[in-house]
């Protein structure tokens, strides 16, 4: 019991609980698997993006391009299919090695010219949606393929409510699903994972006991590229639009949402489980105050406050931990 | 003869403009306990690097290890043959288990790709179970205690066939009791025929431990040991070349009014029942071995730790001393220990370090700081205390330890204290400069300040103080006045179990 | 030391080399009193963000609230204008009213940067998580003020802080100069100034010095609230408007131009004199490729390339000087 308590996953759990039960009494229609099914969908690109930040985190660094990264895949992944065909394998697989291409130069700059991440990156993200704004000239792009559509409508299995709409778990959900499995596998199962943690805890240490640092940032950075480029694709799925400002401006929210489920900006701590409940938390924030007839300007209000409850009282637990040092042995 | 385990000839190493190394010899035997000993500058570490196969040793040299010659030996080399280092720091993830701390190397060396968490748990057991420790495996490193970690890092290095292990300083923030359960292992890896190389500048421990002890100086090796035959002053005249010249500090003849009074000072978990006096001009010297409450004791009057009971009087006046701020302003000072993290902000210059305890009286008639007034200043600290800086501008790091320990000083002379703590004032100090650093002291006390010199080298508070207080186990065990006692009654004092 | 004297020489060489880049690709547009003035009136926003970034970047730590604190202040301060004068229905200048709407402004600002300053010292919350909560609630707080709308519509008095001329030289670089000059004065010559620096270097040193370290990261956080705050009166000033999202692209833009300036990431060292010729220059590419006929976006792709590319060379040459120093 106490080594429940001393995590931090589970004050974010009892957050959710308690906000979904003041949700639910609000406006029953929350607790509902329509409305949850709806909300996994919606949310799956945040939670994509987040596994990739996740990552980075862990291995002590920190990535705020991924939504530039995502934007340039998604578009090309776009323009592509639009002009030359495909089906929805090539889509992924052109976001995809856009996302790793961009990834890379990200790891190449940090590792080798020594430039802090949060720099380095910040400039990427604006190198990537400068030259891709100037690209595209902003426009929107509605003319999505047939297929395209017909895939993000795809469910795994149907269910159908009063009025004879059908719903259901979406395909994209569970790409999400497959992505937070194999990651998963991946920290836990490969030494390519304990290496991450390694680096994160204590670089130093990681180079002496014979990890490849090298390799060890190319694979987080682009492995997030990775992440920014399927989630590019997902958004767009989502929304049947190419918008290309629809996702810059999010980073923040997306590091907010990883660091709520307990990951650590110094590096060398977080889980998939804290990740996962930081962005239910973030969707069932949003979702309960649309549901209460919130008027959406104060969703912003509220996030703000629960960042800061929440850090601040892991700060709080962080600090009285310390304060229980070692004392000298008196007689 | 006992047969070599390792064995090199004619190491030299040369950087720019740096002899590192000249022709040293150096052979360890099989399963043996051997010490390495030399000043900072010495070449310790560059031979160290070395025999681990991280630094290549100039053309000329030999190397065999367990019967095998090497012509380019390399870091793979030296693992494969069993040499292990555990470096100061201990290289541990301290956001990661102690059983995975323990298995990884070896995890990584089979050049598996994926973890299987049985053998991770079993390796650790194995190793544990080699010497007889017992801490749980499933508890972040960081978690736990220094002495545990050391035990961990030694765990670590015998998941692979280790046959030599070298340590870096490993007893530095080590308890008593805590070195000799450390030493208890190493002599438990002897009779496993491991060897054991021990990096160290405590010379009672190195002598306590050791069989042989190499001594370098100035990248020579002057020669090889027996234990047995050496003693602290033979050591310290191979190590440095100098005798060292204690001369006998008398108290002059003050007003011998008492500045600072202590009277049943308590803290929980730190010290308890703690009372003593100190008079202007005196110096008053406080030993133990570390983890006897010295340095807490430090701190309550610093303000960083302030006690729960007891009363402290300055010049006759009670006083509280909850904060560092109140401490200074009651004309208290302390030169902590630590120097990197506690002492001086290492990156930024010499001038900078120099006032920041006194910004506020270094202003002009508009409040802001008076340019002139601190170049004044910085000079004068800098002429007096004789610190030798390429600029004022430089950062403190680019210092020697000496000379750093002097910005210390000056820093802390400029807050005109009434009482100065210095804690470990000539840790990690060349001996020439140890001297110097305390001839500043006994120039200090000449002007009429308190001071307190917390230390576990007996040597030093016993030349340089006219009293001395013993504590252990966070009590004041014993008192001494220096004139009228052998330094031997006071090592025995300080060593005597509770 | 001998570091940062380098890097001063590089910024002054890339600032003359930016100049004499978009001399050649404009022409003589380029250096008419005309453009000059111009970059003068822009400049100045993204100067008084870049010094409120710059203070918190000193003690090692990051405010992202900055443009946030900006809009809020500046809605608060447009807010009670427009509420008490309406140029439009003929109202006179009300001093009182002007001197009190930017007061107000100012002190909401001041007060969130206290909030992040009670937030990163003694709640002991790690920089960009604290600010990027506050920077979220402040965004907030504006959203609900304005329920998104543009409020427009300010009287002259104000409107002459970020358009007007005083012998020739804009308002707002007045206002900016003595604003730099200011925190120049602070950071170089005050106990707090050199207490910022050497908590940025080594916080437990500063403990152990006697320095009040929470105090000293309050005060930090303050200023560079203040400073947002007065970034607002001239952003305000010069769009005629408040709006809750104005400027978000400023925020890496800042943190670029005091990266750029000389300032470390990891704090303790930066100047004010280094982040002036940075934002010269960053004003001059943008002032000059606008010109050609550059698209904002691409100056932006390009202002970030500039960073990189400026943080390589500092890093080759810090190289260079290494192995120079072991010869």
């Amino acid at each position: 019991m106490k080594k429940l308590l001393a995590r931090h996953e589970t004050y974010v759990l009892l957050a959710i609980i308690l906000f979904s039960a003041i949700i639910t009494s609000v406006n029953p229609s929350f607790l509902t698997l329509e409305n949850l099914f709806d909300l996994l969908r919606s949310y799956s690109m945040m939670g994509i993006f987040a596994v990739g930040v996740l990552i980075v985190l862990i291995s002590g660094g920190i990535d705020i391009s991924f939504t530039a990264v995502a934007t340039v895949a998604a578009y090309a992944m776009t323009v592509i299919s639009i002009n030359y065909g495909g089906n929805m394998l090539t889509a992924f697989l052109i976001a995809s090695v856009i996302g790793i291409a961009l990834g890379l130069i990200n790891a190449v700059v940090i590792y080798f010219f020594n430039i802090p991440s949060i720099i380095t990156t910040i400039a990427t993200l604006n190198v990537y949606y400068g030259l891709l704004t100037v690209v595209s000239g902003g426009k929107w792009i509605y003319a999505l393929p047939d297929w395209f559509r017909s895939f993000s409508d795809i469910k795994v299995f149907t269910l159908s409510s009063g009025e004879g709409v059908g719903y259901g778990l979406s395909l994209v959900t569970v790409i999400w699903f497959v992505i937070v499995a194999l990651a998963w596998v991946l920290l836990r199962y490969t030494l390519l994972g304990r290496g991450l943690y390694a680096m994160g805890g204590n670089v130093a240490s990681a180079r002496r006991a014979g990890f490849n640092l090298f390799f060890l940032h190319v694979f987080v950075y682009c492995f997030m590229g990775l992440m920014a480029g399927i989630g590019g694709v997902v958004q767009v799925l989502l929304v049947q639009t190419m918008a290309p400002n629809s996702m810059v401006g999010k980073e923040l929210d997306v590091i907010a949402a990883v660091v709520l489920g307990g990951a650590s900006l110094a590096g060398g701590t977080g889980t998939l489980f804290g990740t996962l409940l930081g962005v239910a938390l973030i969707a069932i924030l949003s979702n309960g105050l649309t549901l209460m007839r919130v008027p959406s300007f104060w969703y912003n209000v509220f996030i703000g406050l629960v960042i800061i409850v929440s850090v601040g009282f892991s700060a709080y637990r962080r600090k009285s931990k310390e304060r229980r040092a070692i004392a000298v042995e008196v007689e | 003869m006992a047969e070599a385990f390792l064995s090199m000839k004619n190491i030299s190493k040369r950087y720019v403009g740096v002899q590192a190394l000249d022709s040293v010899d150096f052979e360890i035997s099989k399963g043996e306990i051997h010490c390495l000993v030399g000043e900072n500058g010495s070449g310790k570490s560059t031979l160290i690097k070395i025999i681990s196969g991280a630094v290549k040793p100039d053309d000329g040299s030999y190397i065999e290890v367990d019967g095998e010659h090497f012509y380019a030996y390399q870091a793979i080399d030296s693992i494969r043959k069993g040499i292990e280092v555990i470096y100061q720091d201990l290289s541990l993830f301290p956001n990661l288990t102690v059983a995975e701390n323990i298995s990884l190397s070896q995890i990584i060396g089979e050049g598996k790709r994926f973890i299987n968490w049985k053998d991770i748990q079993d390796i650790a057991q194995r190793a544990m179970a080699r010497i007889g420790v017992d801490i749980p495996l499933d508890v972040l490193v960081g978690d736990i205690s220094i002495a545990d970690q050391q035990l961990v890092a030694i765990c670590r290095a015998l998941t692979r066939d280790v046959r030599l292990v070298i340590m870096d300083e490993p007893t530095a923030s080590l308890t008593r009791k805590e070195v000799d359960a450390l030493f208890a292992v190493v002599k438990d890896l002897q009779s496993k025929g491991i060897a054991t190389l021990f990096v160290s500048h405590k010379l009672d421990e190195v002598l306590q431990i050791a069989e042989r002890v190499s001594i370098l100086r100035d990248g020579h090796m002057l020669g090889v040991f027996p234990a047995q035959d050496l003693d602290d002053e033979k050591l310290t005249l191979l190590m440095t070349g100098k005798k060292v010249e204690y001369t006998e500090y008398t108290l002059q003849e003050q007003d011998g009014e008492v500045l600072l009074e202590v009277r049943n000072l308590s803290k929980r978990g730190n010290f308890k029942d703690v009372s003593f006096e100190l008079h202007r001009g005196e110096i008053l010297g406080i030993t133990g071995l570390l983890g006897s409450g010295r340095t807490e004791l430090a701190l309550s009057l610093f303000g960083v730790n302030p006690a729960d009971s007891g009363e402290i009087l300055l010049q006759d006046r009670p006083v509280r001393i909850g904060s560092v701020q109140q401490a200074m302003r009651l004309g208290i000072g302390y030169v902590p220990e630590d120097r990197l993290m506690q002492g001086l902000v290492m990156e930024q210059s010499v001038g900078k370090n120099t006032v920041l305890t006194v910004l506020r009286k270094l202003l002009n008639g508009f409040g802001l700081i008076d340019r002139r007034q601190v170049r004044r200043s910085i000079n004068n600290w800098v002429e007096q205390l004789s610190i030798k800086i390429p600029s004022v501008d430089a950062p403190v790091q680019t210092l020697s330890g000496g000379n750093q320990q002097r910005v210390v000083l000056a820093k802390w002379i400029a807050t005109e204290p009434q009482v100065l703590i210095l804690d470990g004032p000539t840790v990690g100090i060349d001996v020439a400069a140890k001297r110097a650093i305390h001839d500043s002291i006994r120039d200090l006390a000449r002007q009429g300040i308190g001071i307190i010199v917390i230390s576990d080298e007996v040597p030093e508070v016993f030349h340089n103080c006219n009293r001395i207080i013993v504590m252990r186990k966070g009590r004041f065990v014993a008192e001494f006045d220096v004139a009228q006692v052998a330094e031997d009654e006071i090592q025995t004092c300080v060593y005597a179990a509770g | 030391m001998y570091r940062r004297h380098s890097e001063t020489v590089i910024l002054i060489l890339a600032m003359v080399g930016a100049f004499l880049l978009m001399w050649i690709l404009n022409g003589t547009h380029f250096v008419q009193i005309d453009n000059f003035q111009s970059m003068a009136f822009q400049l100045p926003e993204l100067g008084l963000l870049s010094l409120a970034m710059m203070v918190t970047m000193l003690t090692g730590g990051i405010n992202l609230s900055i443009i946030a604190s900006a809009n809020l202040s500046g809605i608060i301060t447009a807010m009670i204008l427009t509420y008490y004068m309406n140029p439009e229905a003929g109202g006179g200048v009300s001093w009182g009213v002007i001197v009190l709407a930017i007061c107000a402004g100012l002190l909401v600002s001041a007060l969130i940067g206290l909030l992040n300053g009670f937030l990163v010292a003694t709640v002991d919350i790690s920089p960009i998580l604290a600010t990027l909560g506050t920077m979220i609630l402040v965004n907030g707080l504006a959203i609900v003020l304005t329920k998104g709308y543009v409020i427009s519509g300010l009287p002259d008095p104000v409107r002459f802080v970020g358009n007007g001329l005083v012998l020739g030289i804009p308002m707002p670089m007045i206002v900016f100069i003595a604003c730099a000059a200011l925190m120049a004065l602070i950071l170089n010559r005050t106990p707090t100034g050199v207490n910022i620096h050497m908590l940025g270097s080594n916080p437990t040193a500063c403990f152990f010095a006697g320095v009040n370290n929470p105090a000293v990261l309050i005060k930090t956080y303050l200023l560079s609230g203040v400073y947002a705050g007065i970034a607002a009166i001239v952003m305000i000033s010069r769009f005629n408007s408040a709006k809750a999202d104005y400027g978000e692209s400023y925020l890496l833009m800042t943190v670029l131009a005091s990266v750029l300036g000389g300032t470390s990431a990891s704090g303790g060292f930066g100047r004010v004199s280094g982040l002036v010729i940075a934002l010269i220059i960053l004003q001059m590419v943008s002032s000059g490729l606008n010109l050609i006929g550059v698209s904002n976006f691409l100056t932006i792709a390009i202002w970030g390339m500039i960073i990189i590319l400026v943080m390589v060379v500092n890093y080759l040459t810090d190289q260079y000087q290494r192995r120079r120093q072991t010869t």
